[in-house]
């Protein structure tokens, strides 16, 4: 990490912090989601299937300030979280990994809501002949069918989230060390006098973390469709 | 071992109602498509919640709607080997074959899976992908993964449809051979008039969601009324025979059958071997006197039984053969000419004889 100022390299590795733990944290809810999405009819279906995708159209500087408006610690739901619980999103990395997690909610819920509904529901209906419940057909087959879906749809929000700028910084301000990912950091360099040269290194890693997120989903997805057999 | 089905449900434009027995052996669901044949299949393994009825497997009740019971598909044990072998794609064949078997008690020992496997000829094939086998290959995994199952019941939909005519050559060995191993019943659904002639005992024939008929496949695929419920081409007639003397002067093997003896070129056969035939009503001509000097090895003593006349220019003549049923297929012309009537004395003079295999014919 020689080429890069201890700022920078801090930079890189809070981005890459905050857009693992938001990826990680939403997939789950987002595979659930798109389970109920893809199976169910239930009331309501359209407007939470709206408000999945709310944050895809909305500008996110909207987003980073309803964040605030709901999380700030002086708000209710904000200021029970950290007494009650001890937790704080405003101003810190956690809620940087909120604000990025929820803007990419919708890319996960689609592409596994695709792979889901691309599963030939005979296979399950043969399972189900065969003697499986339903929480075992869906791990052992609509799941493992499911998975390139899943897992490009992972890397997507992973490679959207190293990319979020105003949700970010509307929410959690720019705080060196804390609240400062790469674009954040690319911002500020540009705003400084002088700091070209440091830009220009962010954004050169900027391009070569999003060229690695686009082959790497590739490889994956081209591995996994082989051990499935396609 | 039997299963009792009668189902009603209301379609758009379409009323199902059916009710029928399946009982020991291969019972065919035979009629065109959009008779409802799948559609029972699927009341049958629960994949499908009929308006009202009842579908009892061996006296146990899993669909009876006045009682309000509905067994789902996954507790019924129902073998089903669907029309597109339905796969897993991400298992190996081996952990396909397992899928069923894992999961039910009490399970099918090693030395069964052994068997089974072998019958199938699916020694070689275990660690492949399904995506890596041919489409006969995928059949004979899927009928192995539902026998491994433990069923009580085996549904077999169109099993063949899929498959071209060499592959349809290489499974309905196999399939025989499981007619005459398997003790559960079968539901065979088809609508290849050969297919059943071929693996049925019995026949079930479904026209329009109704039962049009039902009875043995000896019986009733040489009803001349057959072609006209199935809007099929008339099929001809399935006689169960034994191989009773080979004749290696002259290159011939007679088989018994209640009507007498039919002689076909040498078969491989033991002696006292259970064989079905299948003979084609154009290859069955009439004579009102014993022909004498003529080149056919077979010519049998025949009670005409029923005649169909209402085709355009051809007339079906069932005849009694021994309580043996035989098909012929002659013109309107020749009944005019040597005015066949229900009762007579007839000769029939049978050109072809087709042998499957060595099936034991429960008759």
């Amino acid at each position: 990490m020689a080429l890069l100022e201890p700022a920078e390299t801090e930079a890189l590795l809070l981005s890459l912090r905050v857009s693992s733990v938001a990826v990680g944290c939403a997939l789950p809810v987002a595979v659930a989601t798109a389970v109920a999405m893809s199976r169910r009819k239930f009331p309501g279906r359209s407007l939470l299937d709206g408000l999945i995708h709310l944050p895809l159209v909305l500008p996110p500087v909207v987003m980073g300030y309803l964040l605030l408006v709901v999380l700030g610690t002086r708000e209710p739901v904000g200021g029970w979280l950290l007494h009650h619980l001890g937790i704080r999103f405003a101003f810190s990395w956690t809620g940087a990994a909120l604000a990025a997690g929820i803007i990419t909610f919708p890319f996960q819920v689609r592409a596994i809501r695709l792979a889901l509904d691309s599963v030939d529901a005979g296979l399950s209906q043969a399972a189900e002949t065969l003697g499986a419940g339903p929480l075992d057909r869906f791990f052992n087959l609509t799941l493992p069918l499911a998975l390139p879906g899943v897992v490009a749809g992972a890397i997507t929000a992973f490679a959207a989230s190293l990319g979020e700028f105003g949700a970010i910084i509307t929410f959690v301000s720019n705080i060196p060390g804390e609240t400062r990912t790469l674009p954040l950091a690319i911002y500020s360099a540009l705003q400084a006098p002088g700091g070209e040269a440091a830009a220009a290194r962010l954004c050169t890693i900027a391009i070569v973390l999003a060229l690695a997120g686009v082959m790497l989903a590739e490889q994956a997805d081209k591995r996994l469709r082989a051990a499935l057999g396609r | 071992m039997s299963v009792a089905i009668r189902i009603r449900h209301a379609f758009a434009g379409f009323a199902l109602d059916a009710d029928f027995d399946v009982g020991p052996g291969v019972t065919a669901l035979f009629g065109p498509s959009g008779a409802g044949k799948t559609t029972i299949a699927n009341a049958v393994a629960g994949l499908f919640k009929p308006d009202e009825g009842r579908i009892a497997v061996n006296g146990r009740t899993v669909f009876d709607t006045r009682a309000g019971v509905f067994v789902p598909a996954r507790a019924r044990r129902t073998g089903y080997v669907f029309q597109d072998a339905r796969l897993f794609p991400h298992m190996s064949v081996e952990t396909n074959l397992r899928f069923g078997w894992r999961r039910h008690d009490p399970r099918a020992s090693e030395a069964e899976i052994a068997h089974i496997v072998d019958l199938l000829g699916l020694g070689a094939l275990m660690t492949r992908k399904p995506a890596k086998l041919s489409g006969g290959e995928k059949s004979r995994v899927a009928l192995a993964r539902a026998l491994l199952s433990s069923p009580e019941i085996l549904i077999l939909d169109e099993p063949l449809a899929a498959l071209d005519a060499a592959r349809k050559r290489e499974i309905l060995p196999y399939l025989e051979r499981l007619r005459d191993e398997a003790r559960i019943p079968m539901l065979y659904v088809s609508h290849a008039a050969e297919e059943v002639a071929r693996l049925a005992d019995r026949l079930i024939v479904l026209k329009n969601g109704r039962v049009a008929a039902q009875g043995s496949v000896f019986d009733l695929m040489s009803a001349p009324e057959f072609s006209e419920i199935t809007g099929a081409a008339p099929y001809g007639s399935v006689i169960g025979t034994i191989v009773a003397a080979h004749n290696d002067a002259d290159g011939l093997t007679m088989l018994g059958f209640a009507g007498g003896a039919l002689a076909v070129t040498r078969l491989p056969q033991a002696i006292g071997t259970n064989l079905r035939v299948r003979i084609h009503a154009e290859d069955v001509m009439l004579a009102r006197e014993e022909p004498r000097a003529i080149s056919a090895n077979n010519v049998l003593p025949a009670r005409i039984a029923a005649i169909r006349t209402d085709l355009e220019s051809h007339a079906d003549i069932q005849l009694d053969c021994g309580g043996a049923r035989i098909l012929a297929r002659i013109t309107q012309a020749s009944l005019k000419r040597l005015a066949f009537a229900p009762g007579d004395g007839v000769f029939a003079i049978v050109k072809s004889v087709t042998v499957d295999s060595p099936g034991a014919s429960k008759d």
